[in-house]
């Protein structure tokens, strides 16, 4: 692979258990998240893969748990506190601003870094009118990453979907986060949509150097781009390691022997 | 037909970021803003100042308030008359008991309380949204309605409620005639317009569309739901404050409460959907046709009923004036809920491609 260094763990998560009411969505998951490694998290629909990337993050409150982020306790994240620490995610359902052009929904990425005051903007001095072009000029870096210019301008809610996920990826990065969490970022594409996403993933892991934690149901996908895979099935973890690891692991097999997709 | 911007490559992102990026919008703006200073005061009589477009400014600056927070930030208000009578008020009570308080001072103070009253009665839109948050901002209109009925002070112990003012100055311009009156709304309109367009192409109004449009994703990229909300809250009544101001000092010259009441919050509601939400230029759309309608059936109606030998009664007037705002909301709400303003875009870009439409 990549001269990238998978370094020490970033992100810890301890005995997390999260329920809805009488469903029980995780139960005592545990995996740690080295620094630039690329970690999947895969398993059957309703594992609650997506609940376990909501803890992450803050949009879920576990009941039980802990989040260790860079050595740093969160009891109670959220997602303010979980944007400031350097976390950016993707949305399994597209969840972008569908009133907005695609270049306005990537700078709103950049919004924790703005600072000009209301009345700055209000009256477009100086301060506000050097950090808008300053922010501007990163999303184009990454406008052109993505290779999206010819749609900057368009309202987002008129793209085809599979640019509108690679939207939500860009809106992501412009956060310049230091851990990317990707929820389902290929579904719904064509081979080729998946080909040109599978490589825009391990770009910014190579380049920017950012670990990224990935939902797929891809298996191939999976297999060829993680360094490691943890296995969720109705809320329990069934196994971790390795691509290798886990396609050998029983219960694995049984899960998804057992699990119609 | 030259209405087009091919061929006209921006060569930096400072020209692409400016407040108007195609030339063609630039000077169409910028002669729009100079007839309407220059040209118009010309041209119109008294009753036109007075009937039509004093009001039209003002109400157009109220508009442009509603539209911050229910087009731009997505939350819904039936309380803009309140504010308006926030505004009113507080401008009053500033010019009457400051000593030396100028008229403008206290009109923007007046924007200013509005904006502070904002935001306590935003309170409950970072926990309700919707229909709840429909009925809190209802139960501003009423609360605010019966405070400047019953409690004198805000009145200066004016029995009926009715205050009045007299004398605008500002600096050594004493503002009387119509003209006068519309040149000085006129001049606060364009201010403050621009300065609403500066804040939704910004980190603001970004924000403030964001929460409109997905709220969770919002805030996953760290947009904080209480700052992004209340400060629509905010700058929304101050707006409507400035407006209700004007209303009171420049328009009425002397109101009751009754001026402001829940019909004015629901014109100013309506002239968003109708003219376009989410769109400054819209406010100013919805603003015009919810003024100039009513004159315009009140001039034609009784004609069109003298063709067919009937009586056109004013009463009969006012309910076709309600029944045609009635279908038109509902039009525009189900099938064009941008309002005027996209079937204008969509006629510019249109006239931008013809006549080559690929
Ligand atoms: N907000 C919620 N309220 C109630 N139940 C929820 C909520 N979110 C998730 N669940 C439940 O938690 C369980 C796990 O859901 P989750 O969306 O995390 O699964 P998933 O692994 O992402 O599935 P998929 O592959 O279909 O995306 C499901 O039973 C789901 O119904
Ligand atoms: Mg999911």
């Amino acid at each position: 692979m990549s001269g990238r260094n998978i370094g020490e763990v970033i992100l810890d998560l301890n005995n997390i258990s999260l329920s809805f009411g009488g469903v029980k969505a995780l139960t005592d998951i545990s995996f740690n998240v080295r620094e630039h490694e690329i970690r999947a998290i895969i398993g059957p629909n309703g594992a609650g893969k997506s609940s376990m990337l909501n803890v992450i993050n803050g949009v879920y409150r576990p009941q039980h748990g802990e989040i260790i982020l860079r050595g740093e306790h969160f009891a109670n994240m959220n997602s303010y506190k979980a944007a400031k620490a350097g976390l950016a995610r993707t949305f399994q359902n597209i969840a972008l601003f569908k009133g907005m052009s695609v270049l306005d929904n990537i700078m709103t990425g950049r919004n924790l870094k703005m600072k000009a005051n209301i009345l700055q903007q209000a009256f477009w001095l100086g301060p506000a009118q050097r950090e808008e072009l300053e922010h501007r000029l990163k999303v184009e870096e990454i406008i052109d990453f993505l290779e999206i210019q010819h749609i900057r301008k368009i309202p987002v809610g008129r793209l085809p979907y599979g640019l509108q996920k690679r939207v939500d990826l860009a809106r992501a990065l412009a956060m310049e986060p230091q851990i990317l969490l990707l929820d389902e970022p290929m579904a719904g594409m064509n081979v080729e949509e998946k080909q040109d996403m599978c490589r825009f993933i391990l770009d910014v892991n190579d380049q920017f150097g950012t670990t990224v934690v990935l939902i797929e149901h891809d298996m191939g996908v999976v297999m060829d781009i993680s360094d490691r895979v943890v296995v969720l099935d109705y809320g329990k973890k069934i196994g971790d390691g390795t691509p290798d690891e886990v396609r050998a692991n029983p219960d694995v097999i049984s899960a998804y022997l057992g699990a119609s997709h | 037909m030259f209405y087009r911007e091919n061929g006209q490559f921006k060569t930096s992102y400072q020209a692409d970021q400016q407040i108007f990026p195609i030339p063609q919008d630039r000077w169409v703006i910028l002669g729009i803003v100079a007839f309407a200073f220059f040209g118009i005061p010309l041209l119109v009589d008294e009753y036109l100042f007075r009937a039509i477009l004093i009001p039209f400014l003002i109400l157009s600056l109220a508009a442009l308030g509603v539209n911050i927070l229910v087009g731009y930030c997505g939350q819904i208000t039936l309380g803009a008359g309140a504010f308006m009578a926030v505004g009113a008020y507080a401008a009053y009570n500033f010019l009457i008991r400051v000593s030396g308080m100028p008229m403008l001072g206290a009109i923007l103070l007046g924007g200013i309380t509005a904006a502070l009253v904002g935001i306590v009665f935003g309170i409950p839109s970072l926990r309700v949204r919707g229909l709840y948050l429909a009925v809190a901002t209802l139960a501003a209109q009423f609360f605010w309605d019966w405070a400047f009925l019953r409690v004198k002070w805000f009145t200066n112990d004016a029995s009926s409620g009715s205050v009045s003012v007299a004398n605008l100055q500002l600096f050594n311009w004493s503002i009387e005639s119509p003209t006068d009156k519309y040149l000085f709304c006129l001049g606060i309109l364009v201010v403050l317009g621009l300065m609403a367009k500066n804040l939704v192409r910004g980190s603001i109004g970004r924000q403030w569309m964001a929460i409109r449009d997905m709220d969770v994703a919002a805030t996953v990229i760290g947009i904080r739901p209480l700052y992004a909300k209340l400060s629509a809250f905010a700058v929304s009544s101050f707006y409507v404050g400035v407006a209700g101001g004007l209303w009171g000092f420049v328009h009425l010259g002397s109101w009751e409460p009754a001026a402001f009441s829940i019909d004015r919050s629901f014109q100013l509601l309506f002239m968003v959907i109708i003219g376009g939400m989410g769109s400054i230029v819209g406010s100013f759309f919805g603003a015009a046709f919810i003024v100039i309608l009513p004159i315009f059936l009140n001039q034609m109606l009784p004609l069109v009923g003298g063709l067919f030998g009937l009586e056109v009664s004013i009463a009969l007037v006012s309910h076709v004036e309600i029944m045609i705002f009635g279908a038109l909301i509902i039009f525009f709400l189900i099938v064009e809920p941008h309002g005027i303003a996209r079937l204008w875009s969509t006629a510019r870009e249109k006239l931008r491609l013809w006549p080559f439409p690929h």
